[in-house]
């Protein structure tokens, strides 16, 4: 923790570039989050967002840059980054499917718990403290999101929206300091998406930050102290949510167009969107 | 299918009123049950010799069990009292499977008699009435109510079976106790079959096959199942208490020696389950950690033929030494393999188990130094000899003498509980979830933050000293260790292909599923001697016949308990979370 007054940083990229052969999909990119903050982080299909959060999180290694956790740069190993304090969801959900709600949650806890082999094999009073210990605190964070009546259910049988916010609380379990959030309201109607809102400032109210991608306007621009555009590969604008929805290379490279894939153009609350879509309907 | 009546749904594949048809599995039955009385040949030379009059044997026993078995399921439906349990929903599909085992068995009797002793002149009426009445009693339960449409429905559970009523405690653990006995009743049964009465053993496949299809479409597995998980302890103690006494009621020395066999092969297989069923890693020269847990012992056994003669460690000390050298190359062969993914683990460790058995046979002394008495492997190992207690010689116990065999097989026992106490106790708890998640999903595994080369590394570590634990019994069993049997794939049982064969067909990740799944592979060849020179292939169609029907293997791990389980409690079909709206949104990506 830095000494300063100021707000203190959680997470500091600096540079960050990835490149695969020829294609780079993220050019040296420097984001920081606060803590306490939300960020948004917004681009276009393919601008390379999930591939700056797989550097972040150690999945990549980055070509160059450097990723640093409340001062101390990160090593790119995922388990080492989780172990730091930086836990993450994936845009294309991967729970661990013939596990339980309640067992992915534990799992989520790995880095939080010490127990190895010989003190599963022994069952001693430690063991069972730990786990016990484990359990209420997983139980607590089903109780959070609201899935712990299907502690029990395998994850593979939740729905889609449910699946979701396992995702996040198996994530939380790690008891992070950063969230990344990867499109967590892809595939959800609108008052799920709402309630992910919700979620989201509820957990920033724990004192973890969280820095959310997402291609639902309304949700990113109420929810994010801050927002980044990422097109291409690099950081085009970052800023309040009025200066971002103001900018105009964002909406030329993204607003602008009718983003094709977002998840509820028509719920969306970006007026010009929905005019643009009812407009197109008649002229077809 | 060839309906002779479609106009009425309820009807049967056969068109007779349901009481008629009813009746005519009962009258089938008792036909059958009293078949197995009377002679079914003349000549005492087919096995079992099904000649007299008033006592059955032989086959002659298992069509008698498997009519009671009918003419029980048939009670079910006159809504006998008193039998209600046995079949909940008074369901067709057992009465059907029970039928078709009486059929079954009869008939395979009958042309096996014929076929054998040359013409259907051999066969005594006995054996035509068992053929006509099981006959009939199948005829009749086709004639019963349709379950549905395809035939599908006529083999598989029903949906509509009631929650059992609730039984006072000691009710259950009494029903526990039955069903184990049962267990262990039917496993001697057929451990003691004959080896040269492959076609009594035959039989008893038909019948066990049948027999417990027709209780698992019941619904008298569930039930079991869920008396089972209430009782956790009581069972597994119920379980090892059965296998105990396994040399107690099976009591000769052949016997014997095929249950300590099967206890090592299953206890090995139980061992690769860790890596393979929890952890996912395929493991393909694992038959080679049991070889060195063997070599291991034979070496520091006191053995004359052994390198170090002299040395002669206490047991304690050669379970160490056996499991510490598993260990060491568990440890050795994963290492550099376990850091990359995919199938460069199955590829090494394919060349780990040829490179053992080559280096075995060559360390002779002639083509390298001395250490292993090459392709003659090292023989005379002394009996164990623990607290006095010596392993090689008959004992006594409350009126039943235990011989060589039985001494080891108990002795195997206690490894095997080890065994399941170290999976069941490490699966269930903080590395046991790592492994399954790195099964499940190694990439969300790591950034959940765990170490997966660490925990892997562990796992593949741990399989080889359980393997190399039974391999130290093992080789006091036998007498001798030698480098042929521990090959990739080979006509005698502990091989790799046969350890995967059991874990995968007794299905991944159970405790269950690999001891069953070994007892099986092992006990085949063993009773029915025309199939050694084809069990490999015979292998081979029995996995590929799995994997298209029953992908999970025969016992289902908790996967499919768990989803009967949410449909018992909570109904939750009608998903809010998916309207229409949300079609085609998710996209592909990392
Ligand atoms: N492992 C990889 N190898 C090669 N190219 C990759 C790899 N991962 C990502 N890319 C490329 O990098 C670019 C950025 O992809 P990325 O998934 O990061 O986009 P995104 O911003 O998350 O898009 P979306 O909004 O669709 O999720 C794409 O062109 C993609 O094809
Ligand atoms: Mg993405």
């Amino acid at each position: 923790m830095t000494t300063t007054t100021a707000p203190s940083p959680v997470l500091e990229a600096t540079g960050v570039t990835m490149r695969f052969g020829g294609l780079t999909a993220v050019r040296n990119v420097d984001l920081t989050v606060n803590a306490g903050e939300i960020v948004g982080l917004i681009g276009p299909n393919g601008a390379g967002k999930t591939t700056f959060f797989n550097c972040l999180t150690g999945l990549y290694v980055p070509t160059e840059g450097k990723v640093a956790y409340k001062g101390t740069v990160l090593p790119p190993k995922p388990h080492l980054v989780t172990d730091a304090g930086i836990a993450r969801t994936f845009q294309n959900i991967r729970l661990f499917a013939n596990m339980t709600v309640l067992e992915n949650v534990l799992v989520g806890r790995h880095t939080r718990t010490k127990e190895g082999l010989w003190s599963a094999i022994l069952r001693g009073p430690g063991f069972r403290k730990a786990e016990a210990a484990s359990r209420e605190r997983a139980m607590e964070l089903l109780e959070f999101i609201g899935l712990a009546h299907k502690a029990d259910h395998l994850s593979r049988n939740l729905p889609y929206g449910e699946q979701r916010k396992l995702e996040i609380a198996r994530a939380m379990a790690s008891e992070p300091g950063l969230l990344l959030l990867d499109e967590p309201t892809a595939g959800m109607n609108p008052q799920e998406t709402r309630a992910t809102e919700d979620l989201v400032f509820a957990i920033r109210d724990r004192g973890i930050a969280v820095l959310v991608i997402e291609h639902d306007m309304r949700f990113i621009f109420n929810l994010s102290d801050r927002v980044a555009c990422l097109v291409q590969g690099e950081k085009l604008v970052e800023g309040t949510s009025e200066v971002v929805q103001g900018d105009e290379r964002v909406i030329a490279a993204y607003l602008g167009e009718p983003f094709e894939g977002a998840p509820e153009d028509t719920a969306a609350a970006a007026v010009e969107a929905a005019e643009a879509h009812a407009t197109e309907g008649d002229d077809q | 299918m060839a309906t002779t009546d479609t106009t009425t749904p309820p009807r049967g594949l056969v068109a007779l009123p349901a009481t008629a048809a009813r009746a005519l599995v009962a009258i089938g039955a008792v036909a059958t049950i009293a078949s197995t009385f009377m002679s079914w040949t003349y000549t005492s030379d087919f096995p079992g010799d099904l000649t007299y009059y008033g006592s059955p044997a032989g086959l002659q026993i298992l069509d008698l069990v498997a009519g009671v078995l009918t003419l029980l399921f048939a009670l079910t439906l006159f809504g006998v009292r008193g039998l209600g349990w046995l079949n909940p929903a008074t369901a067709i599909q057992p009465v059907l499977l029970a039928a078709t085992s009486a059929f079954a068995v009869s008939w395979f009797s009958a042309i096996a008699i014929a076929v054998d002793l040359k013409g259907l002149v051999a066969l005594d009426p006995g054996a035509y009435i068992a053929a006509v009445g099981s006959a009939i009693a199948l005829v009749g339960a086709l004639a019963l109510p349709k379950p549905g449409d395809t035939f599908k429905d006529y083999v598989t559970k029903p949906d509509n079976i009631p929650p059992a009523a609730k039984l006072p405690a000691w009710g259950q653990r009494l029903v526990i106790t039955a069903a184990t006995a049962l267990a262990l009743i039917v496993f001697a049964y057929g451990v003691g079959v004959d080896p040269d009465a492959s076609e009594t053993f035959l039989g008893y496949i038909l019948l066990v096959v049948f027999g417990t299809w027709s209780l698992f479409t019941a619904g008298l597995f569930d039930r079991f199942a869920q008396l089972n998980a209430g009782h956790k302890g009581f069972a597994t103690s119920m379980a090892f208490l059965a296998a105990a006494l396994f040399p107690f009621v099976e009591n000769n020395e052949h016997n014997s020696n095929l249950g300590v066999n099967i206890l090592v092969v299953a206890t090995v297989a139980l061992g690769l389950n860790i890596v393979v069923g929890l952890t996912g890693l395929l493991d393909l020269g694992y038959v080679a950690f049991l070889g060195v847990g063997a070599y291991a012992a034979a070496l520091v056994s006191g053995s004359e033929f052994s390198r170090f003669s002299g040395v002669q460690f206490p047991f304690w000390a050669a379970m160490l030494t056996g499991m510490l050298a598993s260990l060491v190359f568990g440890v050795l062969i994963g290492a550099p393999t376990l850091r990359l993914r995919g199938d460069y683990l199955a590829i090494v460790t394919l060349g780990f188990g040829e490179i053992f058995r080559i280096t075995v046979n060559n360390l002779d002394g002639t083509s390298g130094p001395n250490l292993t008495n090459g392709p003659n492997g090292i023989s005379m190992i002394p009996d164990l000899n623990i607290f006095g207690f010596n392993f090689g010689s008959n004992h006594d116990i409350g009126g039943f003498s235990l011989g060589r065999f039985a001494n080891y097989f108990l002795l195997m026992l206690l490894i095997t509980a080890i065994v399941v106490l170290v999976f069941t106790r490490a699966a269930d708890s903080r590395i046991g979830r790592s492994w399954i998640a790195i099964r499940e999903d190694e990439t969300a595994a790591t950034a959940m933050g765990i170490n997966g080369f660490r925990v892997k590394l562990i796992a593949f570590a741990l399989g080889a000293s359980l393997a190399g634990l039974a391999g130290t019994v093992s080789a006091h069993v036998g007498y001798s260790v030698n480098p042929a049997p521990y090959q990739f794939a080979g006509s005698v049982p502990p091989n790799s292909a046969f350890l995967l064969a059991a874990v995968v067909l007794g299905g991944m990740g159970t405790v269950n599923g690999p001891i069953l799944g070994a007892t099986l592979l092992y006990m085949l060849p063993e009773k029915l001697s025309f199939l050694k020179e084809y069990q490999l292939l015979a292998f081979g169609v029995a996995l590929v016949l799995l994997m298209r029907f029953r992908p999970e293997g025969i016992i289902a791990n908790r996967r499919r308990q768990l989803e009967f389980h949410e449909s018992d409690d909570t109904v939750h079909i009608p998903e809010q979370g998916l309207p229409d709206s949300t079609v085609g949104v998710t996209k592909a990506g990392a």
